[in-house]
């Protein structure tokens, strides 16, 4: 995305720790879990249903990634604080992730068997709303590179709001995949519904803060 | 399953087993009750069983996982929340009632239970509603057995089940975020309930049942879903009508009264023609098994639903 030029009566602040820091260690951290994961589970670590676990795991990593890729905007809001940089990073791991949770599905848990899989996607609603949530990720994806944002302008912004879409998939995609309500995946769908949510009044609430806020008020005092 | 298949003996699983006697059980049972509360596990006390004729011949579920892998949302809704937080739960003593529609309706004790029912090890297949399976060596009696001592009346058609409500030592009966409804309640028509392959298991793999298995006794009915299982049993009762059943209140649209196992009728949410056989097919094993009509059990059992429709009674 593209930072406007900020208006020159604006304080100079000098760079933050977080905005001088790389993006790669983003990346190789970010993929510590799915390998931990799986040397748990080729050594017999996960429990005793090391695939259902290693797929749960890898879908809770998606999830997780999604939720901090759309904490960008209202930690910005609230806080001035701009992780912007960051954001292509933690959306791609949100993708490589459900991607990885597909894989092992698909691979390990129904060991290939196309027609189960096909007739899952298609008949469980559950499955059903998560492959879509995972489909929807590749567009964005694949436009997650500064030539796409040149290229598709304006339009890249309206693109990119599916990550909204996808978020609330993947939420639903947990809590219907669940006997009853336990609290985990309800919980999520929560923090997703309040991030959700947060976009709705944002616009409001970082105009009510610009004119009232307190760098307003000591800027006209 | 067949009657006549070989008999391994889970001792070559498990080799160090001093069987006690059931007295000796008694005396064990009773000061392992008393030192609950500060080792977990204390109740497990070597139980001997006669094997049984009713034992499928396949690779049974290793013992961890059995003990450690359990839906028992009383305690949690994590697989492993009963392993680990049902060590305040004391299973000892305990008595259940048996009333309703009987002749002499009459509380047992467990010890009694213990002492003079015709205790046997049945190797069963159980599969979860959730599509994953275990085989395992049940110790238990059937539950007819009990069930004739209290003389039935023509009248009682059901027999409705109550679980055990305690939620100073049931971390999930407490709190704001409840699941279900507590206690946990199950049924059975009364020719399922009198069918010789239902039993009441008060252990497993030669010791007295783990808490996180629905100690001190438990319902299994092996071609049913395993929700029907309902653990930790304070009360057994006789009556005319379908008694209410705790999934079935909580999701009636997924959960009958029925829950046989059925590979041909899915839940509305999931297949059930496949399962995944737990600690058994590791990592990067085949993946899944198919899942049997009745569990496997369809020799036995069909004929008590003959002419219904399944579908319907899901």
């Amino acid at each position: 995305m593209h930072e406007r030029t900020q208006p020159a009566t604006r304080h100079v602040r000098k760079p933050d720790l977080w905005t001088r820091l790389p993006v790669w260690p983003v990346y190789l951290i970010a993929f510590i879990p799915a390998v931990w994961y799986f040397y748990l589970g080729a050594t017999g670590g996960l429990g005793a249903d090391p695939v259902k676990t290693f797929e749960h795991l890898l879908g809770i990593w998606t999830l997780r990634f999604l939720v901090l890729t759309l904490l960008v905007t209202p930690i910005r809001d609230l806080t001035g604080v701009s992780l912007i940089k960051y954001r292509r990073a933690l959306g791609l791991m949100a993708f490589y992730y459900g991607l990885m949770h597909f894989s092992a599905y698909m691979l390990l848990d129904q060991a290939l068997n196309f027609r189960t899989i096909v007739e899952d996607i298609a008949k469980r609603p559950f499955i059903t709303i998560g492959m879509l949530g995972l489909v929807l990720m590749i567009p964005l994806a694949v436009t997650s590179n500064r030539w796409s944002i040149r290229r598709l302008g304006s339009n890249w912004n309206r693109l990119h709001k599916l990550v909204y879409v996808v978020a609330a998939a993947g939420a639903l995609h947990f809590i219907i995949g669940v006997k009853g309500w336990p609290a985990e995946p309800v919980i999520y769908a929560a923090i997703v519904a309040v991030l959700l949510g947060w976009r709705g009044v944002r616009k409001p609430f970082v105009r009510w803060k610009r004119t009232t806020g307190p760098r307003a008020a000591t800027s006209s005092g | 399953m067949k009657r006549d298949m070989p008999h391994i003996p889970y001792s070559e699983v498990t080799p160090k087993h001093l069987y006690l006697n059931r007295r000796e059980f008694i005396a064990a049972a009773g000061a392992a009750a008393a030192a609950t509360g500060i080792l977990g596990e204390a109740n497990a006390a070597a139980l001997e069983a006669r094997p049984s004729q009713y034992r499928v011949d396949e690779k049974l579920t290793p013992r961890d996982a059995v003990t450690t892998y359990n839906n028992f949302y009383e305690f949690g809704t994590e697989k492993g929340a009963p392993a680990l937080a049902s060590r305040d739960f004391k299973p000892l003593p305990w008595t259940v009632k048996i009333e309703g529609l009987v002749d002499k309706p009459r509380e047992f004790d467990l010890r009694e239970l213990v002492e003079k029912m015709p205790l046997e090890e049945r190797v069963y297949r159980m599969r979860c509603v959730e599509a994953w399976s275990m085989v395992i060596p049940w110790i238990g009696f059937p539950l007819s057995a009990l069930l004739q001592q209290v003389e039935p009346l023509g009248s009682a058609k059901y027999v409705a089940f109550t679980s055990v409500l305690r939620p100073e030592e049931m971390p999930g009966q407490r709190g704001i975020f409840q699941v279900l409804d507590w206690p946990y309640v199950e049924g059975l028509r009364l020719d399922e309930a009198m069918h010789p392959l239902t039993i009441l298991s008060v252990g497993l793999y030669g010791e007295t049942l783990p808490n996180a298995n629905g100690a001190p006794i438990r319902l299994v009915v092996p071609w049913k879903y395993g929700f029907k299982g309902i653990k930790s049993i304070t009360r057994i009762s006789f009556v005319e009508k379908e008694p209410p059943t705790t999934w079935n209140l909580m999701a009636p649209g997924e959960y009958g009264f029925y829950a046989n196992v059925n590979p041909e009728v899915d839940h509305p949410r999931w297949s059930q023609a496949t399962e995944r056989r737990i600690g058994e097919d590791g990592f990067f094993g085949s993946g899944r098994r198919d899942t049997l009509m009745f569990n496997g059990y369809g020799e036995q059992v069909a004929s008590l639903y003959a002419g219904m429709d399944l579908r319907k009674y899901y």
